[in-house]
């Protein structure tokens, strides 16, 4: 699968509270909850996304609660793909459960500026920065994950077990 | 093979002999838990996959407890959610309003849990029944859906980093030094990815000599170290918390002599000193004596950290026959109905109230900035609490300082962060 999309650039230990704060979780509702995502460390952010955009960012991304707000928050403001150089667990497992694809990085990305235009193709790992054609390598998403993206998300995936 | 107790759950409930961490498993489980907040996304996702019953009407758990006394209409909303399924559903653990308390406590005082559990649930605190010696983690909303479904959850084996905390006086810890210091100061030495899908086994005589409460507010703040599940492995402490409450057999399990840590940290806590994490990240942590000046707008003592009836007498103890300085709000908040009535009946509310401390029902809502407390900006808190992200009590532009709760009590009264022992009481409460 590939994903093109502007690159949105964060830094270390973005958590659950800056991706989607504690106060507007009194509703689930996707439109409410994107019109809020990282509200905590960038306002209007969902005036700025167009739909396919990916994030890149530092370690610990999603750190803090297990609000599957904040994945959620992400999609429904139009976020595709969240590359990192690490992910907390249970961000990491919502994210999947839901069908947001992650990416974990080891290369250096910190060259990756907002704005650039983006090329990823999930299956390899492969990411392209359009304007210059430089490539960094994602670890390969593991294969369960791979598994609950291409059913949809974990309900999906239980339902075909089940059945 | 040898094995953790955390491998050794997770292998028992895959049906499995052994596992390896790394190794990709589904598990029962035994306890499935949601709030007013994760819930109604679960019930969502239960019903748009046509789920008919829950896999068991004993194990799945519903407290509404974040933003309750319902503080709006969609919060007010979001509860009648988990009313309607909890009933339609025949669900055993509903806690309505005035039987609920803060979930992590109220599940353990309810015998909910017990050692040798696989429990999770939708908050990222489930991490905190490590302390009865149960495998618990914290998951997302479609984790709880799939899991009322099924009876089931995925797992990766975490690895194992073992703790091992001394104290030369046969465990014991200085005066008003607690639990809330130890896993502290643990996230100020290894950060807040430095167990990052870890498994976090607590051992040594500091903890052996340790209440319950402690060793939940240590189990409590793993997530604030990236971990999965924190642990400690039962003894007699245990037992006797556990047997007045849970009504069921369970199984004791420990880590084979051989098992195989990832790490092993071993830190002498003897002359370990009350500590602060300062803004905007738990692992910024101080000591009481290095902090500086630090005036203060508003002091809480509560949450799912510290919550529990030891807290309220160690804060009541500080505060008994003080003001509350007339600069500073003072908020405490019981975890559950229990300790509440506990609280009544041994006249710390009274002394609270007197001190001129507000003293709630429970709820989480300070903790989270959801609601009885939240910070305008430039605001400053100290809070038992176990965050003090950006805006997590409020503003944005406000701060949150992480202690434990004679530290926030003796605030509260200064002004300003400091200790019991610059108000010049001697001797700390346990």
């Amino acid at each position: 699968m590939i994903i093109r999309g502007n690159a949105h650039v964060f830094g270390n230990d973005i958590d659950t509270d800056v991706i989607i704060p504690a106060r507007y979780l009194n509703t689930y509702d996707h439109d409410e909850l994107a019109k809020h995502a990282m509200e905590g460390i960038e306002s209007d952010f969902y005036k700025k996304v167009t739909k396919g955009d990916v994030i890149v960012a530092g370690s610990n991304f999603g750190s803090g609660s297990s609000r599957e707000h904040a994945p959620i928050a992400l999609m429904a403001v139009g976020i595709s793909l969240v590359i990192a150089r690490s992910f907390a667990r249970i961000f990491y497992r919502n994210a999947f459960n839901i069908g947001l694809p992650l990416l974990e990085v080891s290369e250096d990305i910190d060259s990756i500026k907002s704005g650039t235009p983006l090329e990823v193709n999930l299956d390899t790992g492969l990411i392209k920065e359009l304007l210059t054609n430089r490539v960094y390598k994602a670890k390969s998403v593991p294969q369960f994950m791979q598994e609950l993206l291409s059913a949809g998300g974990l309900m999906n995936y239980m339902e075909k077990k089940i059945k | 093979m040898e094995m953790t107790i955390t491998e050794k759950i997770l292998a028992l409930h895959a049906g499995l002999d052994h596992v390896e961490p790394g190794e990709l498993i589904m598990a029962k489980v035994d306890l499935a838990l949601g709030n007013d907040v994760t819930a109604p996304i679960a019930i969502d996702e239960f019903r748009r996959h046509n789920g008919k019953d829950v896999f068991d009407r004993q194990k799945v758990v519903l407290v509404p407890d974040h933003f309750t006394p319902n503080k709006d209409i969609k919060s007010a909303i979001q509860c009648k959610i988990l009313r309607d399924f909890a009933k339609e559903k025949g669900i055993e653990n509903y806690f309505e309003v005035g039987a609920a308390g803060i979930e992590h406590a109220l599940l353990p005082e309810s015998g909910l849990v017990a050692p040798g559990d696989l429990i999770i649930g939708a908050d990222s605190h489930t991490c905190t029944y490590g302390a009865v010696g149960a495998f618990s983690t914290g998951v997302g909303s479609t984790d709880l859906a799939a899991a009322m479904m099924s009876g089931k959850a995925w797992f990766k084996v975490p690895q194992t980093i073992k703790f091992v905390y001394h104290s030369s006086s046969n465990g014991r810890l200085k005066d008003w030094v607690y639990g809330k210091d130890v896993i502290l100061y643990t996230i100020g030495q290894i950060g807040v990815d430095g167990a990052l899908y870890k498994a976090m086994e607590f051992t040594g005589d500091v903890i052996d000599a340790m209440n319950m409460s402690g060793r939940f507010t240590i189990c409590n703040m793993v997530i604030e170290a990236g971990g999965k599940n924190g642990v400690v492995i039962p003894d007699t402490t245990t037992s006797n918390y556990v047997n007045q409450r849970v009504k069921r057999p369970y199984t004791v399990f420990a880590s084979d002599k051989g098992a195989r840590y990832e790490n092993i940290y071993e830190y002498d806590l003897t002359n370990l000193k009350p500590q602060v994490a300062f803004p905007h990240l738990p692992e910024n942590t101080r000591n009481i004596d290095e902090v500086g000046r630090i005036d203060i707008d508003q002091a809480f003592v509560g949450s799912c950290t510290n919550g529990w009836i030891e807290d309220l007498r160690i804060a009541a103890s500080v505060i008994r026959g003080r003001k509350v300085n007339t600069n500073v709000r003072m908020i405490v908040i019981p975890a559950t109905r229990k300790i509440y009535q506990q609280a009544l009946k041994e006249g710390l509310i009274e002394a609270f109230v007197e001190a001129g401390a507000v003293f709630s029902t429970p709820t989480c809502g300070p903790c989270l900035g959801g609601h009885m407390g939240v910070l305008a900006p430039g605001e400053r808190a100290v809070a038992t609490t176990n965050r003090n992200f950006k805006g997590r009590m409020g503003d944005l532009r406000s701060e949150v300082y992480l202690a434990n709760p004679a530290i926030v009590a003796a605030s509260a009264v200064l002004g300003r962060i400091g200790s019991p022992e610059e108000l010049g009481i001697e001797g700390g409460v346990a």
